[in-house]
């Protein structure tokens, strides 16, 4: 690992540890910045498959959704101690992946692109007919999750921190394994699938275990996201979604998980710039996206070695 | 659920099979030829409407708004294509579908701030208002028959332009060995543009012809686009004779499970959640019919020869 992979990082989390103490504590700013931290989780997770395995996933968001649908279910059961509920939201995440991305694996290329969107698709419309928790409406959380029976990620700094710890883990959690034989596994099936074969490596059960991770990741992700917010909807699990993970991932760059980092928190603190100055924020946003796409490949990573 | 309106849920079938076809086929043969995800073809869809009911409230005339929507949607691919997708071709995939999404998201706020948020109407031809006799005393709308003619017409007309054309033929060799094909003195740059020109407009077609039933609003397009998708992957990508039959049954199967899944649903839930549910499963059944082609047959039902 190149020194500036790991400095860039670093400063990220210094700052958002010390936002709430320079002037960051708003309310809403806290908001945006926890909202910036679990997506920049989400896209550090897709960012796993994208860079990391080759594998383009159009339907990362539903991963997010069954995280979020997770908590909706457990709360709806009154349910709500985070002990119980995060490693059950992660399982069901985890095994989601696991089923579809059985399926899923054993295509490539564009097909691996249209079926990971049909999946996202399919969930989209499972959580729209839920009736029982809100339909197209939407759930609102009766609170957020307990710890240990008290109530303190009703606290905004607390959360704002338990979403940085979190934030660190899973990058560190992510650069773990793109370094660990099982990531230089992946990383050799992704640039010559036949030369990986041949060394004797079979990439499904790699793939599968990287896609099954990734899940996992989106559904904590997705669980600080139903918290964050209290309320959890099926727009959570929007093909459109699953777009903007994949704009955020290139937008950071796919050198590393500080790519999709940078390219998550740029992405939302862009989103929420604009839309301040104009209600037609994406009239800016599309072009920005195309504009990245053909002038900026190395993405914001890319940028910040090149300078 | 009687027979009647089986026959009726069906033709509505068989025309939203056709309109999807008609967005189905240009994205199939970009798609064939170009190796090239466009993921704003459906945002052609949307824009056919929307000049179609622009022209139509300039004009007063339907005839006349068809007859200016198709040359504006040709020259608006033509300009998407100049500008932005030919700098994607020699790109990996996930460059396109980000650079065709960055398309979308403009064109869809584009339309909004434009022409607002508020849904648009687009009134019918006088000549094709009205009903038709199919059954006693069963009226059908004629304009949706006339969808389901024209639409098969086009299908026609495409299919003798591809088969039997020389620059079908160029088409249907680009499909298969694009180097190949510039190598022996063919300019491929304009066998592109012509193909995705000409998909943009079947897109537009498209766009108009659903006009006057489907509310014209912004973002019309994204669930047909996706719709699209899934028929292009189910036929096998590039065929066009694949994309018509997969349009077809995702047209029937969709509009038919509509139909039955909420009176299925009724046999074990109460009337309204079995309304919601039904329709949701519904609109899942494609997508499980796609996955299921999928894990067994890869390249879709019918994949182009290669």
């Amino acid at each position: 690992m190149k020194g500036r992979d790991l400095a860039v990082p670093l400063v990220i989390f210094a700052l958002l540890a010390l936002a709430p103490f320079i002037g960051l504590g708003q309310g809403h700013t806290l908001t945006l910045l926890a909202r910036a931290m679990i997506f920049a989780m989400a896209a550090m997770s897709l960012s796993l498959l994208v860079g990391g395995a080759g594998l383009v996933s159009l339907g990362h968001a539903a991963m997010l959704g069954v995280g979020a649908y997770a908590v909706v279910v457990l709360d709806h059961a009154r349910i709500t101690e985070a002990w119980m509920v995060v490693p059950i939201a992660i399982l069901a995440a985890a095994l989601f992946a696991l089923l579809t991305g059985a399926i899923a694996i054993r295509t490539s290329g564009v097909h691996f692109i249209m079926i990971t969107l049909a999946f996202g698709q399919m969930a989209f419309f499972t959580t729209s007919s839920l009736a029982i928790y809100g339909g197209d409406d939407g759930y609102t959380l009766y609170n957020r999750l307990e710890l240990f029976g008290s109530r303190a990620l009703e606290g905004r700094l607390f959360f704002h921190f338990t979403c940085l710890i979190l934030l660190v883990g899973v990058w560190a959690l992510v650069q773990a394994l793109l370094n660990s034989r099982f990531g230089r596994v992946l990383q050799a099936t992704r640039e010559n699938e036949a030369r990986a074969r041949a060394v004797g490596f079979e990439p499904y059960p790699y793939r599968l275990a990287a896609y099954a991770i990734a899940g996992a990741i989106g559904g904590l992700a997705g669980v600080l996201l139903a918290n964050a917010a209290e309320f959890v909807a099926p727009a959570y699990l929007t093909w459109q979604r699953s777009g903007d993970l994949l704009f955020m991932v290139i937008l950071g760059g796919l050198a590393g998980p500080h790519g999709a980092l940078m390219g998550a928190l740029a992405f939302v603190l862009i989103e929420e710039w604009l839309a301040k100055v104009t209600e037609h924020w994406r009239l800016i946003f599309g072009p920005l996206l195309i504009f990245c796409v053909f002038f900026m490949r190395g993405g914001i990573a890319g940028l910040l070695r090149r300078g | 659920m009687s027979t009647t309106l089986l026959f009726v849920q069906a033709l509505n079938g068989l025309q939203f099979g056709i309109l999807l076809f008609l967005v189905a086929a240009g994205l199939t043969l970009v798609f064939g030829v170009m190796d090239f995800i466009n993921l704003a073809h459906g945002v052609q869809y949307m824009l056919g409407a929307y000049l179609g009911a622009t022209f139509a409230a300039w004009t007063g005339s339907f005839w006349l708004a068809l007859l200016l929507t198709l040359p504006a949607t040709l020259a608006i691919g033509l300009l998407l294509e100049f500008l932005i997708f030919r700098h994607l071709y020699e790109r990996d995939h996930l460059s396109q579908v980000l650079a065709t999404f960055g398309v979308i998201l403009f064109l869809n706020q584009g339309v909004k701030a434009v022409f607002g948020a508020a849904p648009m109407q687009m009134p019918m031809p006088d000549l094709l208002t009205g009903g038709v006799p199919i059954m006693d005393g069963l009226l059908y709308p004629t304009y949706r028959i006339a969808i389901l003619v024209a639409g098969l017409a086009t299908a026609a007309l495409l299919w003798f332009l591809v088969e039997r054309t020389r620059a079908g033929m160029l088409v249907r060799a680009g499909a298969s060995n694009a180097p190949m094909v510039s190598a022996l003195g063919v300019d491929i740059r304009r066998l592109f543009m012509l193909v995705f020109g000409f998909g943009a407009m079947l897109a537009g077609f498209a766009g108009v012809m659903a006009a006057p039933i489907f509310s014209v609003e912004p973002g019309m397009g994204d669930n047909l686009l996706i719709l699209a998708f899934v028929v292009i992957v189910i036929g096998g990508i590039g065929s066009v004779r694949g994309a018509f039959i997969a349009a077809l049954l995702v047209g029937l199967v969709e509009t038919l499970g509509r139909s039955l899944m909420p009176d299925l649903m009724r046999l074990f839930l109460d009337p309204s959640a079995a309304r919601q549910t039904g329709a949701a499963l519904a609109s899942m059944l494609i997508y499980v019919v796609m996955a299921a082609i999928l894990a067994f047959r890869p390249a879709g039902l019918f994949p182009a020869r290669r």
